[in-house]
């Protein structure tokens, strides 16, 4: 088995309102050295062996992403490494 | 595995063996929120000490919340005044679920109001977003298709930081939340005070529609019957307390892994697309009639669905923990029975129905077990991981809890509240009053509140007939009947600080007259009675107070409370919240085509209007003493059930036959407001002429029994005789003129729509967007 | 012997109940079509209605898109059944391909119930032939995702082909590039907008009737051709 990371992010032409809106919120928090935040999701999946590249790429710009508004990144986690963070 | 030994890193199960071989294990229930006197009385009841799941399931089901031990004795003052014509008026037959109404053609009607105060403070969208969950599955539960929603919202100062943090989250809540399930929102009100600066108020209420034909659905049981659950996983939302045995079974530990302490999320979080399939899962299985009794999961999640089905039933039942399906690792018995998590029921089904059942849940992909089995043991008994870790007399969990006379006292500052009245405030003179109407409508309890409304669908089911800002929510029951249902909620708890009596009166006296003002006449009472601690013998005494006040109020107008809610410990520090009962009040219209609204101009008839009631010079408590003066004092202006009923039947009348076009009753902010709300509203102007004895009188007095309406001209003598046939007095202020856009009020103002629209409209925008 | 108007119901689906109204209410046999049921059941148009299918999991429409009722639905739009997305259902016919671009949160973040105003931009498609005269029309909206996109090239494409059906007019709620309410296939048979028309048929619970042509629209163009 192996893991996978999928980002999903809001294309760059795309006006971003919930961006902008973390962003000043976080000014207002006292960070202002962010200048800028654009939001997104992400997918921890969980593969066999019999799941190539290909079929990632596929189901990414399908199913995960959509092409029309969204560009993705898919990367194999290799086994120990890759921050999971506890919230 | 045996009892006394796990493995290492693994939860030791306090089983019910276990207990009776270690009585003198101290167990921590003080941390619970439970009394030594009531620890006492649960180890009598059981004849040995309780297991950690029994001591859950006790000190959650005795805790204030679930068991109203400090309301019960008061409360019980509306069971004793209400008499048989008045429970006449409700469907008969259901047991404890006594709070459906009939509404004609064969439909029948529910609605209740709850509250979900404190979580609302912590986290705001989710608090109040689980709070209209709750309520929505109350509805559910009395065999109802819940249709429509209504919230009443009180916030910190507008101006205050953490407003600005706690407003938008709630409404956003409310909005996901509601909007998801395909319930129209038709009414509520919000309002600013910094009281609720530590405390938020987020009453939300929902009225449910079903045939009459289908309210037999009661807590019934019968031996053998399966008990199944279904709803989303559970896992560990709203456990807080139960950390406590968490940590303490840790520290039993032989293994002594060190295992991190969980992390035990105080706030639930809800997920509205399980409710949703959950809502349309559950009236299915209802149509189908494979349900025998039914509970939702609430406070005390399982804890309490499971006492409260045994106890209403033959009074045993077996349940099986190992059944549930959890969305956490580790669950222990007591975490399981406490969890709060969302979206989750228990139905009561025989045996011969439960595969048509689990299909049913299939088809909506709702994940469904059978936990138990229904027994005339007289005992719940539940076990898990083989083991017996509970065994209680249902009905002392569910019912018998503890019940309290809490010493009660009124304030010693009540005296001079009473006597500082507004008669020493200087009053505008002419000149300065036209300002005064925009200052007062741009205030933040006066404001409109579109900011708010506008985020919540209206539409949704096309049965709406009226909503914000209509002085009440109207439905049809449905597309086949004419036949309509009317909401609305009020309390002006600034009325209730100088009277708590007279504010509770006084409450169910605006909300039934703004169900009346649409032409519907008003059936049935519900409450949300939020009070600070009820260890402060001086909230006490207003608690009973207001109880007192509105059982009066709902014998003399005739119609009963069929059930509410108590919220207690709200508090902003060691400060209590002002005294805060919130009413509810249902009408029925026999066809919504008849309803009348609050917009004016609109027919091919010129229109005048008329104030329905009287005025008196009643400024204790009002708007314009806060705003203007910042005064808080005096006696709250009177209130006439009587009249209220004569001006019911009025506008009832007036419905049916058409003679009234356009109505908005009068409350805060008096004559003034109520002409600015109308004539922007129906985007049209008029001409008035304040009566006597002064303007300022006219315009701002809050005296009670007071409804603003329109009336065609060829109308007009048909009016007069209805109000006189009514008992109603009415006096003419002027006409509708659509052809200009201002408001003349002679000899004192003339002000623009947009002007007053731009006061009216403009204040929350400011503060929260 | 009258046309049929399917309605299709998702788990979360919400405004179904209006639009198996506003089907009957147009003259037609409104028949619900269940999301797990790729049959048609012989239909002769299908509305995908609004709500929250799948609680907008993922993006709003996006598992829809992939129900077997859709896969159906797919086919028989590319064989010509007039098909209309509403709200949610926009959404679903944009993840589903059948329409360009897609629909995203409002530029306000919030959610926004309203009567909004709309300007019919083609009156010559089987969904909006019976809007003629009107300038304008009054129409509910109610929704937190209704921004529609797209890129440059594909939004020049669309007012080139003629395929913008409805814009938003005295104001964008929303921030919809180039105030796109809705849009059609280019031969119109396909149509997608974010506002309710099957919430304003009926004065009593709606701002008016404007909403009702839609679907009068399409039993003109279903019965006519029957004849």
């Amino acid at each position: 088995m192996a893991r996978v990371a999928v980002d999903v992010v809001i294309k760059p032409e795309i006006l971003d309102p919930q961006g902008k809106a973390i962003e000043a919120a976080l000014a207002r928090s006292g960070h202002a050295g962010v200048t800028s935040v654009r939001a997104g999701k992400h997918f921890d999946l969980v593969v066999d062996e019999s799941v190539t590249d290909e079929e990632l790429e596929r189901l990414a710009g399908t199913i995960l992403a959509n092409p029309v508004i969204e560009t993705w990144t898919v990367t194999r986690v290799a086994n120990g490494q890759g921050s999971v963070t506890e919230s | 595995m045996s009892e006394t030994t796990a493995p290492a890193g693994e939860i030791a199960q306090d089983s019910v063996t276990l207990a009776a071989a270690t009585p003198d294990k101290a167990q921590p229930f003080a941390e619970l929120g439970m009394q030594q006197d009531e620890y006492a009385r649960v180890r009598e009841i059981l004849g040995r000490r309780p297991t950690d799941a029994e001591l859950a399931m006790y000190s959650v089901m005795w805790s204030e919340h679930c068991s109203y031990k400090s309301s019960k004795v008061h409360l019980a003052y509306f069971g004793e005044t209400t008499t048989e014509a008045m429970r006449a008026k409700m469907l008969a037959g259901i047991g404890e679920n006594a709070g459906v109404v009939e509404v004609g053609d064969g439909w029948a009607a529910t609605f209740k109001i709850e509250s979900h105060n404190h979580p609302s403070y912590v986290e705001p969208h989710q608090g109040a977003a689980t709070g209209v969950g709750g309520i929505v599955r109350d509805i559910l539960a009395m065999g109802a298709r819940p249709v429509a929603v209504t919230d009443q919202l009180r916030f910190g100062p507008i101006d205050a930081p953490d407003t600005g943090r706690v407003l938008p989250g709630v409404v956003s809540g409310i909005s996901s939340y509601g909007n998801s399930l395909g319930l129209a929102n038709i009414g509520g009100e919000t309002y600013f005070d910094a009281s609720y600066a530590g405390n938020p108020l987020v009453n939300a209420g929902c009225i449910g529609v079903l045939r009459a034909d289908d309210m037999h659905t009661a807590h019934a049981s019968g031996v053998g019957n399966k008990v199944i659950l279904y709803g989303s996983r559970t896992g560990l939302d709203g456990i807080g307390g139960a950390s406590v045995l968490a940590s303490a079974t840790f520290a039993d530990d032989a293994g002594g892994t060190g295992k991190a302490r969980r992390k035990l999320p105080s706030v639930q979080v809800g997920d509205p697309f399980a409710e949703k399939v959950l809502i349309e899962c559950t009236l299915e299985v209802f149509g189908k009639g494979l349900v025998a009794g039914i509970s939702d999961l609430g406070a005390a999640g399982l804890a309490c669905a499971t006492s409260e089905l045994a106890a209403a039933g033959d009074g045993g039942m077996d349940v099986d923990l190992d059944s549930v399906p959890l969305r956490a690792e580790n669950m222990s018995a007591a975490e399981i029975l406490m969890s709060e998590s969302q979206e989750r029921m228990c139905a009561v089904v025989t045996p011969d129905k439960v595969d048509a059942f689990l299909e049913v849940c299939a088809k909506w992909e709702v994940p469904a077990v059978v936990l138990g089995t229904v027994t005339d043991t007289g005992r719940l008994v539940i076990t898990h991981h083989g083991e017996v870790v509970a065994d209680v007399p249902p009905r002392t969990v569910a019912h018998d809890g503890p019940v309290y006379h809490r010493p009660i006292e009124r304030p010693a500052s009540q005296d001079a509240l009473i006597a500082d009245g507004t008669s020493r405030l200087p009053r505008p003179a002419n000149d300065e009053i036209a300002a005064l109407i925009l200052r007062l409508a741009a205030s933040e309890n006066l404001c409109h509140k579109g900011y708010v409304t506008d985020q919540y669908d209206r539409y949704v089911r096309g049965n709406t007939v009226l909503a914000q800002p209509s002085d009440s929510g109207m439905i049809r029951v449905d597309d086949s009947s004419p036949r309509g249902l009317a909401m609305a909620s009020d309390c002006n708890a600034y009325y209730a600080a100088l009277d708590p009596y007279r504010g509770a009166k006084h409450a169910l006296a605006e909300a039934y007259r703004n169900v009346a003002t649409s032409g519907a006449r008003p059936v049935a009472v519900t409450n949300c009675l939020n009070f600070g601690s009820p260890e402060d013998p001086a909230v006490m005494w207003q608690f009973r107070e207001a109880v007192h006040g509105l059982a009066d109020g709902c014998a003399e107008l005739g119609i009963p409370v069929t059930g509410g809610n108590v919220s207690f410990y709200n508090q902003t520090a060691a400060v209590a919240i002002l005294p805060t009962p919130v009413v509810g009040v249902l009408g029925v219209i026999d066809d919504v085509s008849t309803r009348i609204g609050p917009t004016f101009g609109k027919g091919p008839m010129p229109e005048m209007l008329f104030l329905l009631g009287e005025t008196r010079d009643e400024f204790d408590g009002s708007e314009w003493a806060r705003v203007v003066h910042g005064h808080l004092g005096g006696t709250p202006p009177v209130v006439d059930l009587a009249a209220e009923q004569r001006l019911a039947g009025l506008m009832a009348a007036a419905a049916a036959s058409g003679a009234v076009t356009a109505a908005h009753d009068l409350s805060q902010g008096g004559l003034a407001q109520a002409l600015v709300e109308m004539c922007v509203l129906s985007g049209c102007g008029a001409a008035v002429t304040p009566p006597p004895p002064d303007a300022f009188t006219a315009l701002f007095s809050e005296s009670t029994a007071r409804i603003l309406v329109a009336v065609p001209i060829p109308r007009l003598a048909e009016f007069a005789a209805l109000a006189d046939q009514h008992g109603v007095p009415s006096s003419g202020l002027g006409t509708v003129t659509p052809q200009r856009d201002r408001l003349e009020i002679s000899g004192v103002a003339d002000l623009a729509l947009d002007e007053m629209r731009a006061a009216w409209t403009g204040t929350l925008p400011r503060y929260f967007d | 012997m009258t046309a049929k108007i399917g309605v299709i119901t998702f788990p979360g689906t919400l405004d179904d109940v209006d639009a198996l109204r506003a089907a009957r209410v147009a003259g037609a046999e409104p028949v619900s079509l269940w999301h797990a049921d790729a049959d048609l059941h012989g239909v002769d148009a299908v509305v995908v209605p609004g709500g929250f299918s799948y609680g907008d999991y993922l993006r709003a429409g996006a598992i829809a898109a992939i129900a077997p009722v859709m896969r159906s639905v797919i086919d028989a739009a590319r064989g010509g059944m007039p098909v209309l997305g509403i709200c949610n259902g926009f959404q679903v016919l944009c993840e589903a391909g059948l329409l360009p671009g897609a629909l995203i949160r409002n530029a306000g973040l919030k959610f926004h119930c309203t009567d909004q105003r709309l300007t019919v931009e083609r009156t010559d498609t089987v969904w909006t032939s019976e809007y003629d005269a009107t300038p304008t029309i009054l129409i509910p909206l109610k929704h937190a995702e209704g921004r529609y996109v797209a890129d440059e090239a594909t939004l020049d494409e669309l007012e080139a082909e003629r395929r913008v059906l409805f814009r938003y007019a005295g104001g964008n709620p929303n921030g919809s590039l180039r105030d796109i309410a809705g849009v059609c296939s280019a031969d119109g048979r396909i149509a997608g907008l974010m506002p309710h028309p099957e919430h304003a048929i009926d004065a009593l619970t709606g701002p008016g009737t404007d909403g009702l042509g839609m679907f009068t629209s399409l039993m003109n163009s279903l019965l006519g051709a029957a004849a």
